[in-house]
């Protein structure tokens, strides 16, 4: 039995030798063969690649909204109209900020949020920006530490103070290399004074630049730059922990729909999503673009292995007296069937590493061309490995099993 | 093992049908010869004569419908298609009429080949050795790394009968090993198997021209399906004599 296995695998590395020897003789058409299965497997990790890094960067976007965070919007939306609801229906009052913070004990932070745009002016120099209303726990919620300065205060909120901290884009528009701080910035011709620069974001997902902003105490900005009115826009709030983030969800949609006498049965007036909901909204759309673009990978893949069948196919006609050889002096039908099947699968496997190597470099050159950030799995890469060395099973199978089953006699004298 | 009597190759009543379609066409109709070792035997017969259907029997490559084929002692009638490949492996050399040599590959690796299938566990060194050895044999020292297209027709033919040598077989099988050389190549050839029936190798050639069948020393010739003819070599043609003899006929330059 041993003496049986022995001869067994002493078959099998005459086998590979020899399928290696065969393939060596054909180097232009091996080399053609692999082409199919390098573009494939390099095409599916390059956009794999890609698409993982937009949707990493999409998440980055996300998490940069700060940690276990709750939006509540006024006015209602369905569940995947999130942006279309932003502040529409003016339903959301101050004292509902202040309620969440007083009765929901899980929410350590809340700042109450309202937007607008103005143009700002310092000296001889004006500057259209947006500008954001805020409590003063707006910074450490946001994880948004300042580059030089100090934030306003909740003294300034309560007193509804002309101070503001301004944005990186905003501070160069406007006073170029010039400090800031101190300095006054007038908006809508009332004038605020600057009491911190915020540290550099970049550019957000959807390609704004997040630097180009004022931010001052919600309470001014309601006064002197909207001009007085009582709703706000949204209210950020934020938890201590990942597990309060449903159960405070639901906390405070209690509370507002009693706050704002919303009978039983009726829709919510505002609307209240966490930053997970948010978040895998946002990512849907990359993972449809990565599934898309790793779809049409695949099926170049696939044409990459009906490429090796097809040359198989074309090997073994034409490789008939060969076979025919190789049975007269003593070859098995098993031993063609390996032969073939390696042959197929080192085609396929050295094709798929040449691939993983091309998609890795083609990526990182998109990458690099396009300002896109590209991510490589080693998923994917494992993935798209163990799929080439099966393509190369599966597509070389038919081949060598027909090469297999040639009759001795009718293979020695085919023409 | 009674049934062996030291002959390398026995067939009892050996009889081939093939059926096509409705129609059976009975190749061999019962053939009983005794090819003892070291004996060198021209198989003739014009086509359809059941000789190459023979042959492939003789071969290992086909299997009897009815009667029994010893093979050097072992009845080998009806063994399955990976054991006759194993018989032919150790028992038997192949020299084909289009030598069937691999393309692109070296005479070396064309004469390991079948060692590639062989039991034998040998190393690289080994086989190159081997193959080095038996290439000498037929004259082809230092020829070893020429491909198929590099040789004439002939070095052709001389790498094929070093392959057929190579795992020491109990016969060599030709079939028309002469069919694509011409006449002085052919003359060479036969030489060669001369010299190797000389050192005790048994021949079964399969051919169906006269003067290169008078090189064997037994002549079996067949028609329709049965053996017609089984005599003993006369005149043997001595292929060093009829060499020498074509040599001087020619110019001197073309006799290389």
């Amino acid at each position: 039995m041993t003496s049986k296995n022995f001869a067994r695998r002493l078959r099998l590395i005459s086998t590979f030798k020899i399928a290696g020897r065969a393939l060596r003789r054909n180097k232009l058409r091996s080399a053609l063969t692999a082409l199919g299965i390098i573009i494939g497997v390099g095409a599916v990790i390059a956009m794999v690649s890609i698409g993982n890094g937009a949707k990493a960067q999409v998440e980055a976007q996300i998490a940069g909204l700060g940690e276990n965070v709750i939006l509540i919007f006024s006015g209602s939306t369905t569940a995947s109209g999130i942006r279309t609801g932003w502040g529409g229906a003016g339903t959301l009052k101050i004292e509902d900020a202040e309620a969440i913070r007083r009765e929901v004990p899980q929410v350590t932070l809340v700042s109450e949020e309202v937007v607008s745009n103005a143009q700002v002016m310092a000296g001889n120099q004006n500057w259209f920006t947006r500008i954001y209303g805020e409590s003063a726990d707006y910074f450490d919620l946001r994880q948004w530490p300042l580059a030089d300065g100090a934030p306003f205060t909740n003294q300034d909120v309560r007193s509804a103070n002309k101070v503001c901290v301004i944005g990186r884009t905003t501070a160069t528009q406007i006073f170029g290399s010039e400090d800031v701080i101190g300095q006054v910035l007038r908006v809508k011709n009332v004038p605020f004074q600057i009491t911190g620069v915020l540290t550099p974001k970049g550019l957000s997902s959807q390609g704004t630049d997040q630097d180009d902003i004022v931010i001052m105490p919600y309470t001014s900005a309601m006064k002197r730059v909207l001009g007085g009115g009582t709703t706000l826009r949204n209210i950020n709030a934020q938890v201590a922990s990942p597990r309060d983030l449903q159960p405070v969800q639901q906390q405070i949609i209690a509370l507002l729909r009693q706050r704002h006498n919303i009978r039983e049965g009726r829709d919510d007036d505002f609307t209240v999503r966490t930053q997970e909901e948010i978040a895998a909204a946002a990512t849907a759309t990359t993972e449809t673009m990565t599934a898309l673009l790793a779809g049409v990978a695949v099926i170049s893949l696939v044409v990459g292995g009906i490429g090796i069948m097809n040359i198989m196919l074309v090997s073994v006609t034409e490789r008939t007296r060969e076979i025919g050889t190789r049975m007269a002096v003593g070859a098995h039908g098993r031993d063609i069937l390996t032969q073939f099947l390696i042959e197929a699968m080192t085609l396929s496997v050295v094709g798929g590493i040449i691939g993983i190597i091309t998609g890795i470099v083609a990526s990182k050159i998109i990458a690099l061309l396009k300002n896109w950030s590209s991510l490589i799995s080693p998923t994917s890469i494992i993935l798209a490995f163990v799929v080439s060395a099966g393509v190369g099973i599966f597509f070389g199978f038919y081949p060598a099993r027909k090469a297999a089953q040639l009759d001795p006699i009718d293979a020695l004298r085919y023409e | 093992m009674n049934n062996s009597s030291g002959a390398a190759v026995r067939l009892d009543d050996v009889r081939k049908t093939y059926k096509t379609g409705e129609v059976e066409v009975q190749a061999v109709r019962g053939v009983s010869i005794e090819i003892g070792r070291g004996e060198f035997v021209a198989l003739m017969g014009s086509s359809g004569s059941g000789k190459s259907t023979l042959m492939n029997i003789i071969g290992c490559l086909d299997r009897p419908t009815a009667g029994r084929y010893f093979l050097d002692g072992e009845d080998v009638s009806s063994l399955s298609r990976d054991d006759l490949a194993d018989v032919r492996n150790r028992k038997l050399g192949f020299v084909f009429q289009n030598f069937n040599l691999l393309a692109r590959t070296s005479a070396l690796e064309n004469v390991e080949l079948p060692l590639l299938y062989s039991n034998v566990a040998l190393t690289s060194v080994q086989l190159r050795e081997k193959a080095e050895e038996v290439l000498a044999a037929v004259g082809l020292e230092g020829r070893g790394d020429h491909t198929p297209s590099q040789l004439s027709g002939g070095q052709q033919q001389r790498v094929a009968i070093a392959r057929a040598l190579i795992n020491d077989p109990e016969v060599l099988l030709a079939d028309e090993p002469t069919g694509n050389l011409d006449s002085r190549t052919s003359v060479e050839v036969m030489g060669i198997f001369q010299g190797l029936n000389d050192k005790g190798i048994t021949i079964i050639m399969v051919t169906h021209e006269a003067d290169i069948a008078s090189y064997a020393r037994r002549n079996i010739v067949m028609k329709d399906g049965v053996v017609r003819n089984d005599m003993t070599v006369q005149s043997r043609l001595n292929a060093v004599t009829e060499l020498e003899r074509i040599t001087a006929g020619e110019p001197l330059e073309a006799a290389v």
